[in-house]
């Protein structure tokens, strides 16, 4: 038993290994930059616009950049606050315990 | 089976990404910043880079997704009272001008072209000593314990140097009431100040200095500073994002993809530190700490692939190890409150 837990694990741990670095050989160069957003494959009205803007007005797109990333995180603060909330959990107070 | 679906095109980089792999990585990420109090764009970066993000992209679109993170997680750290407004406002000015400072010197070292070489063993020196101290401290406190030494009511602690700090008497004094503490509001400024060069030299958002900074030379109780870094890395995060989206190096559909999956982690993350002890939370940060040191001295010597492996790796083992606190935290608490009811009916 105790064998096929050590081969079962060596096993798991070859693949971590290995997987991520055939990946990474299989991504190719990374200098490949695409400094104009590609609106021919876009086809999301939203998504269009943002290309568009990103091509068109870099700091419009910026001030959009900053103003959705800290919206959605706030949205999604409020969301997980809503579910952790329910699940009986007391999530106003802890004790500072250093050692 | 057609597998398209879940590859979802990015326009601004032009790439087809796997998404689960993008929430997975926001995911770890969020486990893991939520409970050492840090951004963690070293973990972040080469995950997106296997992805197939170009390297510009990937730094840009994790900072991004790091300020959005931190958002979710500040929140969840103020509940508990974690975090620190007053200390993380008064550290954000000398966070600033330290970043400032420390990008003129990198443009200094750049005219002398020297500047990589120099910047990563600069980097791989200061992560040894932050994971020496780390381990030091942890062995000094686990002695201390050992002799039936307590440090007030908080638990025993190793290194107390910011108690020597605390005596600097430069006015004006401050009070900051989360912490627990008063000390000359100098003290704050110029280790933020310090921080800030640093990691403006480095070219990082500074949390992996912060956090030891405010827990050793400050003074901040651990929980407390994990939460104060965290406010911290959100807005120099949102502050991040803007410069580099100005660059055009910011892919915005795998920030919001990324956000949703560190949402989920960020909650596990901040909550494993209600039922972690400060030391458990400081050793898990110092081994962190030198998978990082591990990654950068392989990449310096070209070892790009097994760096990204030894970055995975931790990400996996440190995620890991933290959902164990969680969860099992989270069981004993709800049965210890279903005990309690119990008891409270039968009587």
């Amino acid at each position: 038993m105790k064998s096929l837990v050590w081969r079962i694990s060596s096993f798991l741990l070859m693949a971590y290994l290995l997987i991520p670095t055939g990946a990474w050989a299989a991504g190719g160069p990374a200098s490949m930059l695409v400094v104009v957003a590609d609106t021919r494959r876009v086809s999301l009205a939203v998504e269009k616009y943002f290309s568009n803007l990103y091509n068109t007005n870099i700091l419009l797109f910026a001030v959009w950049a900053v103003v959705l990333t800290a919206a959605w995180g706030c949205i999604l603060g409020v969301v997980m606050d809503f579910i952790m909330a329910r699940t009986g959990l007391d999530l106003k107070s802890r004790k500072i315990v250093e050692h | 089976m057609d597998a398209s679906w879940m590859y979802m095109y990015m326009p601004i980089a032009g790439v087809e990404i796997f998404w689960p792999g993008l929430v997975l990585i926001g995911y770890s990420v969020g486990v893991i910043g939520g409970f050492f109090g840090m951004g963690g764009a070293w973990m972040v970066t080469p995950g997106l880079n296997i992805l197939g993000f170009p390297m510009a992209f990937a730094i840009g679109t994790d900072i991004a997704h790091i300020a959005g993170k931190s958002m979710v997680s500040t929140m969840r750290h103020s509940k508990f009272g974690n975090v620190d407004y007053k200390l993380g406002v008064v550290m954000l000015v000398g966070t600033m001008v330290g970043i400032e400072c420390g990008a003129q010197i990198i443009m200094y070292l750049e005219r002398l072209g020297t500047v990589g070489s120099v910047v990563r063993w600069v980097y791989v020196v200061f992560l040894a000593l932050i994971a020496a101290m780390v381990f030091y401290d942890y062995h000094k406190a686990t002695q201390k314990k050992k002799k039936g030494i307590v440090d007030g009511d908080k638990g025993t602690e190793g290194v107390t140097w910011y108690k020597t700090f605390h005596k600097i008497n430069i006015p004006p004094m401050i009070h900051f009431k989360a912490a627990g503490f008063t000390c000359s509001v100098w003290l704050p400024i110029m280790v933020s100040y310090v921080t800030g060069v640093l990691a403006g030299f480095l070219g990082i958002g500074g949390g992996l200095l912060r956090m030891p900074a405010l827990v050793y030379l400050i003074g901040c109780p651990t929980h407390i500073a994990v939460g104060t870094d965290l406010f911290e890395v959100m807005i120099s995060g949102l502050y991040g994002a803007f410069t580099y989206t100005l660059k055009g190096r910011i892919e915005l559909i795998a920030v919001f993809v990324m956000l949703t999956g560190a949402a989920i982690g960020a909650q596990i993350g901040t909550v494993a530190t209600k039922y972690a002890k400060g030391y458990g939370i400081r050793v898990a940060f110092g081994c962190a700490v030198l998978a990082c040191m591990v990654s950068i001295i392989l990449k310096q010597f070209k070892y790009g692939t097994s760096a990204a492996v030894v970055i995975l790796g931790a990400i996996t083992i440190i995620c890991i190890y933290i959902m164990a606190i969680m969860f099992k935290g989270a069981a004993n608490e709800l049965r210890e409150k279903k005990l309690a009811e119990q008891a409270s009916l039968t009587i």
